[in-house]
């Protein structure tokens, strides 16, 4: 058994607030870079130059990437051998969230209730999925998720006789009634799979894994490279202006389902697909 | 590509010149609002009473920027999505509103209203709220500070750089940008 105060989460959640809002992932940032240098169409090239000025900015000076600075997804990997101490898990999740969004100038983009909306000023609470893991360790992944990609995801119970087919249709259609609207170059994470609940959580999921590092079942490798190209042969294009560059990936992850289902779900993310890990 | 120098408040002369995929450098006075604004905004005209600024030839932002660091005039700043504000856009067009700075795609009932009053779309790279913020120069707050991120501020803006993307004649930068760009692929 390993002792761990609930204190050391909340300061380690604090930071990863700020560290993510205003740092991209490198691999993000090497797909930007590399698309650049593959986009032709000149208004394209404009946008993905400001995109990658900004990324340096944000760095350099210590500001927030984009004003939406998200609802704090929080995903926990708990080593069962772990006795947490002090006070509640969750709490010490949500007064590191309180405190990092306060401390690093980052807005309040929370409200209560989704009907009666008044803001929480403090961007609480954060969505928080946690797992029970063998070992002693904390792995905590923090991905701020902001609503301009978010509002343009969808989820859709296939049936089986739709298979291979009507998947690729479904992130496709996904892809084109999202438009300018997601902040294009996005990327695209989708979930297969297991049940109405599980299959979001999955496209959410998809999202936190590296653009360089592909499905490791060679089926699934293969149709995230296919379903990239034909997402970047619709011509959307940065910001939706036209041009190659519409995605930088797609993510894909299964999971086993029901003999009668075929759950599908996409969620999309805008180019400043941020996440931050730190493991206690 | 020539980039045009705009300076707002601006006329329908002005407005009509500019045609979707104009690159142009912005400055003067915009005002931010978003969602609750508009809601609010528009409940007073039902009531009869004057908005918290004129609009006759305004541009409206749409943006819910971070809080600034002391000393700068405003945090990450860049545009959030339109079309939420689409339910509140026709009657604000029809009541002088100019121009409207955002992202992503409107609604027919607000491109309508752009073309019969001389009113334009401008978009702002979407995602880049740290590089957009360097425009902004001055910032004071107008009215309903009680919404936070989502009060309306007056911008005076330098340079900012924009896109048209819907034009007064209802042209849309949206549909002839990515059909222009699959044009080029033919040949």
């Amino acid at each position: 058994m390993r002792e761990i105060p609930v204190s050391r989460v909340t300061e380690a959640v604090r930071g990863l607030c700020i560290e993510a809002n205003r740092r991209l992932p490198p691999d993000i940032e090497r797909c930007i870079l590399q698309r650049r240098e593959e986009e032709s169409w000149p208004p394209a090239c404009g946008i993905l130059d400001s995109i990658l000025e900004n990324i340096s900015l944000a760095r350099e000076k210590g500001l927030p990437l984009c004003q939406d600075t998200g609802m704090a997804c929080i995903f926990l990997e708990i080593g069962q051998e772990i006795h947490f101490t002090g006070g509640g898990l969750y709490d010490a999740v949500q007064d590191g969230v309180r405190q990092g969004y306060r401390e690093g100038l980052l807005r309040a983009s929370v409200v209560r209730d989704p009907l009666r909306r008044e803001n929480t000023r403090d961007n609480t609470p954060a969505v928080i999925d946690c797992q029970l893991v063998p070992g002693d360790k904390v792995q905590i992944t923090l991905a701020p998720k902001g609503f301009g990609s978010e509002n343009m995801s969808r989820l859709q119970m296939l049936k089986p006789s739709d298979g291979l087919e009507g998947v690729k249709r479904f992130v496709l259609e996904t892809v084109r009634l999202a438009g300018p609207n997601p902040c294009p170059p996005i990327v695209v994470g989708v979930g297969l799979g297991g049940t109405f609940d599980r299959v979001a959580l999955l496209a959410k999921k998809a999202l936190l894994r590296p653009l360089d590092n592909p499905n490791p079942d060679p089926f699934y490798q293969a149709l995230e490279e296919e379903l990239l190209s034909l997402i970047n042969e619709t011509g959307i294009g940065p910001q939706g202006f036209g041009g190659r560059t519409t995605a930088l990936g797609v993510q894909i992850e299964a999971f086993p389902t029901h003999i009668a289902g075929l759950p599908a779900a996409v969620n999309i993310n805008c180019h400043v697909t941020r996440h931050a890990h730190a493991e206690i | 590509m020539e980039i045009k120098r705009l300076t707002a408040p601006f006329s329908r002369e002005e407005a009509l010149a500019l045609h979707a995929g104009d690159a142009v450098l912005l400055s003067g006075t915009v005002y931010t609002a978003r969602d609750a604004a508009h809601k609010r905004m528009c409940a007073l005209l039902e009531e009869g009473k004057p908005l918290p600024f004129p609009l006759e030839d305004a541009l409206i932002y749409y943006v819910g920027p971070t809080p600034a660091r002391a000393g700068e005039p405003i945090g990450s700043a860049g545009p959030t999505t339109s079309s939420r504000m689409d339910a509140y856009a026709p009657r604000l067009i029809r009541l002088g509103l100019r121009g409207m700075i955002g992202k992503g795609l409107r609604a027919p009932a607000v491109v309508e209203a752009m073309t019969e009053c001389g009113a334009v779309y401008f978009g702002a790279t979407g995602g880049a709220g740290a590089l957009i913020a360097r425009s902004v120069v001055e910032n004071q707050p107008v009215a309903y500070e009680d919404l936070g991120s989502e009060a309306i501020h007056r911008l005076t803006v330098r340079d900012m750089p924009l896109t048209v993307v819907i034009d007064a004649y209802g042209c849309s930068l949206y549909e002839t940008g990515p059909a222009a760009y699959r044009d080029s692929l033919k040949k």
